[in-house]
Order: structure tokens, then C-alpha cells, then sequence
């Protein structure tokens, strides 16, 4: 038994390498066949986000946000459904967050902590409609979540340009946010912040929750075989709705955090798709809670490489969105590297008998 | 103006049926994959790469014909590897579509940047679109004639693929196999079809059809490939084919349905409704009509049950 998971173990993390290696290489390869000027596009798109401790903050800046998605999409994911709700949970929060940053008038700290919740109960209402819907009436929560994203983002932008918008700019953008509510930059020379911190505590809170709680033993258990669970007597259908609205609060906390942290207006004319590149890293880190801000810094550690060629070579950072969903394929692929999987326990199977049929031999000698 | 006399007029039910057409395509290709017991999630990237690849193909090769050809190529390359990590690698169908739409989106951008320089249209190429046809004597009976004469040749050809896919799903023997196969995979393998084989094949005409729906947004509907054109009208066309109940005939009534929703939307921007509110009308019609779908299917199930 414990050699299968040592086996596991081992698969995995190769085929994860390999995964990060075809990754790379795809990268070298658009890069020669598009650029003119290929050697210094591949260099900066690799080795140039580690140039500077600003642009390595800029990984961890672009992992931030990408966390609290990922957590969301686990927990959604893992309870067995397909709902995409995550980007409009993520984008509603911002719009929640800046609504409190903009309107209340609390003491610093207070403000943001006040601000962020708020976004966190958008993101919770948002994620809760795809979940009734599934629950009452059976309603395909793919297909509502994606439609309710959309729906998300032009009430996010009909809420700023009627009720918070800043009439001196020419392009949408919504008032400044009271400086109480923003989250401090915790590392000097980058702009790190306050959410940072929260996201990776949301990683261990998220792990405690999964995998340490009665709850979280039920959600899982849903998630790998509804009907078994529903034999067992869980209430599938209230796991499956909580799941979805924990989930979409830690979008909508996520969201908050990134705008308060990030920024100090609303700019967005659209949704900037953080939801679904929480997928690709939450199947990067296996779906592990405590592997995310690792396969987030690795997403992010891509961006801001792709950001940086782009502005010094004539290669489009778009390339990144490409890179992300041939891993996304490739991570998702079960049969990729299964036969080998298969040999190795059979082997393994085949020398533990072997082992146990010489002990037989020198008990029966002896 | 009056809304409600405008939505009465020719020229509503003229744009009303400009605007079905990619949604038609593309639910019919889903219904075929559905049929097969394949969710494609990847409509959407699948249209908007073969819009843009339709587009490219015509300024490069300097004819529609080749147009046509590219943006057919591109959405076949595109179910292809879709179906080879569905069915042979065995991906999860939603995170593989998710990977599509994820691909297409920055593909189409990149490409479109190295074709023109730019990256928010294609309008500074010369690209070809599929003609409007006229139909004689058709063309002449005042009302019926406006609605009916002087659409997209894609079209027509959207209105013919209900018939067609009607025909391949209930008359061929390849629609059998394919119905079979999703409707039973075990018992369709016991009995000698091979599974994956006939799925791979729905996909790939899935893909056929979604790719001509993809093409009609950059070549008819406007003259131009434009960056993410396609707005969710590949999912659309998904809770189009379902609530349709993945029937030729159901994805078009549910197409209709929701086209009217997208056209009423380019209508009301005349009204003093916040356009936001306007713009989401599509989007929030296909989730009250796929809840009122499945609250009918739940209330036929409960009846079925007391019986």
C-alpha cells in the first residue's frame, strides 16, 4: 500500500515536470517561430522577472489574486460541480468592495476589513443562485454560471458608471477609495500586500477545512461519489450548496483583496478572467490547497515574464493565455502517463510477492 | 419610436434571424456531440478561432473558397485535439473545453497581432465575407419576401443543417451508432461499435458545424474579425441544444428564443434603460429559460413517478 503511494507520488511529480517542461519549451518554440529577434524575447521572458525584487513582486502580485480563485475552484470542483461561477464571484467582490471603499466612513483597518467581507458576501449571493438553481430544479450549473458571469460584469460596470463614477476621467473609472481603506504594502520596493497574507492563510484554512473538518470529510466524499453519499445519508444537495457559496466568498474576498490592494480606483471594463485561470492553477497544484500559492507563483511567474517580453520584443503577451490552456489539457489528460503508472505498481506488487514468498521459504527452513 | 410596433415590423424579424444564425450552427454542432453523449464545452473558442482563421484565410488566399477552407480547418484542428485528450486521453469534456476557450482567446489575440499589428480587429485587412442571396419570385411577395429573401448564404445554409443533421441523426445508420453510443456506451461496445471512434466523429462534425457559426460572426454578420466576437454565444448555443433536448428541431425553436433576447438587445439601446442593463438581456433570458426548462422537466419527471 505504501509503496502504491510512493508510486503515485512519483508519477505525479513527473508528470507535472514534464508538464512545466513541454510548458517552457512551447514557449522557445512561439517565440522562434513568431520573433525576429528571438534571443533576447526568450530571455526576458524567462529570466527577466527575476531581474529586479520589484518584478519578482510582481509575481507575487499577479499569484495573489489568482489564489483566492484557485481555492474557490478546488472547493467547487471538489464537491463535484461544474460551476464556472468563481470569475463572476471574483469580479462581483471587487465591485462590492468598492462600493463600501467608497461609500462608508470607517476608522483604518476597520474600513478594509469591513470592505473586503463585503465583497466576500457578493461573491456568496452570486455563487448562491447557480447553486439553488441546481438544487431546486436540476439546472445545469455550467452553463448558469458562465451566462451569470457576464451578467455580473455589466452590473459591475453599470454600478460604477452610474453610482461611483469619476466625471473628470474621460475613460470609466470610479471615484478614489478613502485611504482608510486600503491594505498596507508589506514589503518595501514592491507593492506586496495585505492580501497577499490573507491568501495564503485561506491555503491553510481552506487545507484545515477539507481535510481536517467533519464538513470537509462530507464535501469530498460528494465530490468523489454523489451516490454513495447520498446512500450514506450526507445531505448531498446542502453540501453541494455550501460548497459553492464558501467558495464564492473566498472569490469575492479575493477580489476585494486584489482591488484594495492593488489599486485605488475601479478600471476594469471587463472581467479579467482570474476565475478561469484559477482553474489551470488549482489542477496545477492537484487540487491540494497547500500547493496553490506555489502553481499560482508558477502562473504568475508566466504572466509577468509574458508581460515583460512583450513591452521589450515584438512577441504579444497573449502567448501566456495559449501556454495555459495547453497545460490545461495536458494536466487534465488522466491517461498521460498511465501505462507507466500501471507497470511500476505491477512491479512493485510483483517484488513484494517475490519478497514474501523468500520469507515463506526461510520460515519453512527454519 | 414604439417598441413594441418595431419588434412587429419586417426588419426586426429580418435582424432576428441575422442574429439565430451563429447561435443555430453552433447548437446544432452541440446537439450532434450531445447526441453522442459528449458535452463540448469548447464551442465557444472553437467559433472564435474559426472566425478569425476564416477571415485570414480569405485575405491570404484571396478567395472566400479559402477562407471557408481555413476557418473549417482551424475549428476541425480544434475538436480534434479536443476529442484526442477527451476520448484517448481521457480528460475530464469541462476542463478540456475550459482549455479550448482558454487557448482561443489568447490565440486568436496573438495571431491577429503578428496579421495586422494590432490587437483589437482585422480591419485593416481586405478580408472576403459570404455573399446575401436574393431569391427570385421569393424576393417579390412584399412582408415574406423582406424576411425571408436577401439573408447570409451561411444563412440558409444554417436553416438546411436542421434538415441535414435531422436526416444524419435519425435516418443514417452512422446517426444511430452515435445516438447509441450516448445513450448507452456500455451496451453500444457490447455490442461491437467502437465507442470513441463514433464519438471522435461527432465531434469533429460538431466542430464542422460550430467552426461555419464562427465564421458567419466574422464574414457575414460583420465584414471583420473583432476580439472576443464571439460573447458567449458558444455557451449560449450549449443551454440553446439542451434546453432544445439536444433535438435538430428544439435547438433551433431555443435558438429562436434566445436570438430574440440578443436582437431585442440591439433594439432597446434606443430606450433610456442603462445600456448594461440592455447589453446582459441575453445572457440573463437563457438562464430563466433553461430554469423554467428544467422546472417543466422536473414537474414531467415528478408526474412520471406517481404514475
Amino acid at each position: 500500500m505504501n509503496s502504491n503511494k510512493k508510486i503515485h507520488l512519483l508519477v505525479d511529480s513527473v508528470k507535472m515536470a514534464l508538464i512545466i517542461a513541454i510548458a517552457c519549451g512551447l514557449v522557445s518554440v512561439i517565440v522562434f517561430t513568431v520573433s525576429e529577434d528571438p534571443g533576447p524575447a526568450i530571455y526576458s521572458f524567462f529570466v527577466g522577472p527575476f531581474t529586479s525584487l520589484r518584478r519578482i513582486g510582481n509575481i507575487v502580485e499577479a499569484a495573489s489574486p489568482l489564489v483566492f480563485t484557485a481555492l474557490a475552484v478546488i472547493i467547487i470542483f471538489g464537491s463535484g460541480q461544474f460551476s464556472m461561477i468563481a470569475e463572476g464571484a471574483f469580479f462581483i467582490g471587487i465591485t462590492g468592495t468598492m462600493a463600501a471603499a467608497i461609500a462608508l466612513d470607517l476608522p483604518a483597518g476597520i474600513h478594509s476589513v469591513v470592505a473586503i467581507l463585503f465583497g466576500g458576501l457578493c461573491g456568496a449571493l452570486v455563487a448562491l443562485i447557480p447553486a439553488l438553481l441546481k438544487m431546486k430544479w436540476s439546472v445545469s450549473e455550467l452553463v448558469t454560471s458562465i451566462m451569470l458571469n457576464y451578467v455580473v460584469q455589466f452590473f459591475a460596470i453599470y454600478t460604477v458608471s452610474y453610482h461611483f463614477r469619476e466625471v473628470t476621467s474621460s475613460s470609466l473609472a470610479s471615484l478614489a477609495f478613502k485611504e482608510t481603506s486600503t491594505l498596507p504594502v508589506i514589503l518595501d520596493g514592491t507593492r506586496i500586500h495585505g492580501g497577499v497574507v490573507l491568501g495564503l492563510a485561506f491555503c491553510v484554512l481552506v487545507w484545515f477545512f477539507l481535510y481536517r473538518t467533519p464538513f470537509g470529510t462530507k464535501l469530498r466524499i460528494t465530490g468523489d461519489n454523489p451516490l454513495f453519499a447520498r446512500y450514506a445519508g450526507l445531505g448531498v444537495t446542502g453540501v453541494m450548496v455550501a460548497a459553492q457559496v464558501i467558495a464564492g466568498a473566498i472569490a469575492g474576498i479575493g477580489g476585494g483583496a486584489e482591488l484594495l490592494g492593488m489599486y485605488n480606483r475601479f478600471k476594469w471594463t471587463s472581467t479579467p478572467g482570474y476565475g478561469w485561470t484559477g482553474i489551470v492553477v488549482a489542477l496545477l497544484a492537484r487540487s491540494n490547497p497547500l500547493l496553490v500559492p506555489f502553481a499560482a507563483a508558477f502562473i504568475g511567474y508566466l504572466n509577468v515574464g509574458a508581460d515583460i517580453m512583450a513591452r521589450s520584443s515584438d512577441v504579444g503577451r497573449e502567448m501566456v493565455d495559449i501556454i495555459q490552456g495547453v497545460m490545461m489539457f495536458l494536466i487534465a489528460a488522466d491517461a498521460l502517463l498511465r501505462g507507466w503508472k500501471q507497470r511500476l505498481i505491477v512491479k512493485a506488487a510483483q517484488a513484494e510477492e517475490q519478497e514474501k514468498a523468500g520469507e515463506d521459504v526461510k520460515e519453512v527452513q527454519a | 419610436m414604439n417598441i413594441l410596433t418595431y419588434i412587429c415590423s419586417a426588419d426586426f424579424i429580418y435582424m432576428w434571424i441575422r442574429v439565430a444564425t451563429p447561435i443555430l450552427l453552433a447548437a446544432l454542432g452541440s446537439v450532434v456531440c450531445s447526441k453522442a453523449g459528449v458535452v463540448n464545452l469548447g464551442l465557444e473558442g472553437t467559433m472564435l478561432i474559426s472566425a478569425l482563421f476564416g477571415v485570414l484565410g480569405s485575405v491570404y488566399g484571396n478567395s472566400l473558397f479559402w477562407g471557408l477552407l481555413a476557418g473549417l480547418a482551424a475549428a476541425i484542428i480544434v475538436s480534434a485535439i479536443f476529442a484526442y485528450f477527451h476520448l484517448i486521453l481521457q480528460a475530464n469534456n469541462v476542463l478540456c473545453g475550459t482549455a479550448v476557450n482558454t487557448m482561443a482567446t489568447g490565440l486568436t489575440v496573438f495571431v491577429l497581432q503578428i496579421a495586422t499589428g494590432e490587437k483589437g480587429n482585422s480591419s485593416s485587412l481586405k478580408s472576403f465575407a459570404f455573399p446575401n442571396i436574393e431569391i427570385p419570385l421569393i424576393k417579390e411577395i412584399p412582408l415574406i419576401g423582406e424576411v425571408i429573401s436577401g439573408h447570409n448564404a451561411l444563412t440558409y445554409v444554417a436553416l438546411l443543417m436542421v434538415f441535414l443533421i435531422y436526416m444524419l441523426m435519425y435516418k443514417t445508420p452512422l446517426g444511430l451508432r452515435m445516438r447509441a453510443v450516448g445513450e448507452n456506451p456500455d451496451a453500444a461496445s457490447s455490442v461491437g461499435q467502437n465507442v470513441i471512434k463514433i464519438r471522435f466523429i461527432a465531434i469533429l462534425i460538431c466542430g464542422a458545424l460550430t467552426g461555419l457559426g464562427g465564421m458567419y460572426l466574422s464574414m457575414g454578420y460583420l465584414s471583420m474579425f473583432v476580439r472576443d466576437m464571439t460573447a458567449g454565444r458558444g455557451f449560449i448555443a450549449l443551454a440553446a441544444c439542451s434546453m432544445g433536448q439536444a433535438t435538430p428541431i428544439g435547438a433551433l425553436v431555443s435558438s429562436m428564443i434566445f436570438a430574440f433576447f440578443d436582437g431585442l438587445s440591439n433594439i432597446l439601446q434606443v430606450l433610456k434603460i442603462p445600456s448594461e442593463f440592455v447589453q446582459m438581456l441575453p445572457y440573463l433570458a437563457t438562464i430563466v429559460g433553461l430554469t423554467v426548462y428544467s422546472i417543466q422537466q422536473s414537474i414531467r419527471m415528478k408526474q412520471r413517478m406517481k404514475k
